[in-house]
């Protein structure tokens, strides 16, 4: 009933945070028992290997190398708000810049696995 | 021209859960939600409940959620909104009839910030005097009118109704910064609880909301920063 809330780009900002953080956590997880599995030996280690270079996988890298810049640069955006409160009325370009950057280095990261 | 308006309407006596209602209504471009509203209970459905007061962006009684966003239906005008309006009362409060909600919750909570100048030095001859400066300090959060619009358009408030929430502390930042007053330490003490100042997600949907244009999120961090500082920044403290 309640339908969406229309915030402003700060809202967005919030939860493309969020989504990220719990993206980073899961995929860290992941990573987590990857390499356990060296624990092993190489040939198990090596055999799961694949699912990193599957096709399936690989738009997920490029959204983790996206989720890992923007985590870190809005995260940077929300400390300098919270160090200097007169950059509040900047959170919109600095929200902007962060996310311009993130897509940035995303589309680098995309050109150099292709 | 014809704009078509859907209600959230609700009878807690005759509804089992809110649903919307859809009118046509003949209106001016320079007329506010207000004036819509008024003209579908007038003309259409008597039934209708909506609050509000002054009807000129000082009482902050008409708050509503219109085209999903928290703002005053008084300083709201149809050309602004397009041919489509959608009004729904403010989120996180009990609904007590259409767009009437309950707000003694979100009053507890002002009341809690202690809104008010404490002083028990002897008062001098004339009266309590302030510089310019001293004044500037809070002039921003002196604006509020406890219209809601920015504790209720809070995601943090949303997901904890506990959660003191923006204006409560617009209203503290109010008296805490103000150089006459002497209370500003135990105002602090509340604020630092867990459903106090730290729960600010820095999400600027309050900055949006305000009809009054404060800088919320600015005045919230203020007051983080007093309280890891343990000072208000003014020289006599």
């Amino acid at each position: 009933m309640k339908g969406l809330y229309y915030g402003g780009p700060g809202q967005l900002a919030w939860l493309l945070h969020r989504v990220a953080g719990i993206g980073i956590l899961l995929f860290l997880i992941l990573h987590i028992v990857d390499i356990f599995l060296a624990s092993f030996g190489p040939e198990v280690f090596n055999k799961l290997l694949f699912i990193y270079h599957s096709p399936v996988f690989k738009p997920l890298i490029a959204m983790l190398v996206f989720g890992v810049v923007y985590h870190a640069l809005n995260g940077l955006r929300i400390i300098i708000i919270d160090f200097w409160p007169r950059m509040t009325v900047y959170q919109k370009p600095l929200w902007v810049g962060a996310t311009a950057i993130s897509l940035l280095v995303t589309l680098v990261s995309i050109v150099a696995m292709i | 021209m014809e704009v078509t308006v859907r209600v959230q309407r609700y009878d807690p006596e005759r509804d089992a859960k809110p649903h919307w209602a859809v009118y046509r209504v003949e209106v001016e471009p320079t007329d506010r939600v207000i004036d819509v509203l008024h003209k579908i209970k007038a003309e259409q459905d008597g039934s209708l409940a909506v609050r509000r007061s002054c009807l000129h962006g000082v009482c902050g009684s008409d708050a509503l959620v219109i085209n999903g966003r928290n703002r005053l239906a008084c300083k709201t005008l149809v050309r602004d909104l397009g041919r489509t309006l959608t009004v729904a009362p403010l989120r996180g409060f009990r609904i007590i009839k259409d767009l009437v909600v309950d707000m003694r919750p979100f009053f507890q909570k002002y009341r809690a910030i202690m809104p008010y100048l404490v002083n028990d030095e002897p008062p001098p001859p004339h009266e309590r005097l302030q510089s310019p400066e001293e004044r500037a300090r809070f002039d921003d959060t002196t604006k509020c009118i406890l219209c809601a619009a920015c504790t209720t358009a809070c995601p943090v408030f949303w997901a904890d109704s506990r959660y003191l929430g923006p204006a409560a502390i617009v209203q503290a930042h109010r008296f805490i910064f103000d150089s006459r007053d002497r209370a500003w330490r135990e105002r602090l003490q509340l604020l630092s609880d867990d459903e106090g100042v730290w729960r600010c997600r820095k999400v600027f949907n309050c900055v949006e909301a305000c009809p009054r244009h404060i800088n919320v999120t600015k005045a919230i961090i203020e007051v983080q920063q007093a309280l890891l500082t343990g000072s208000r920044g003014l020289p006599e403290d």
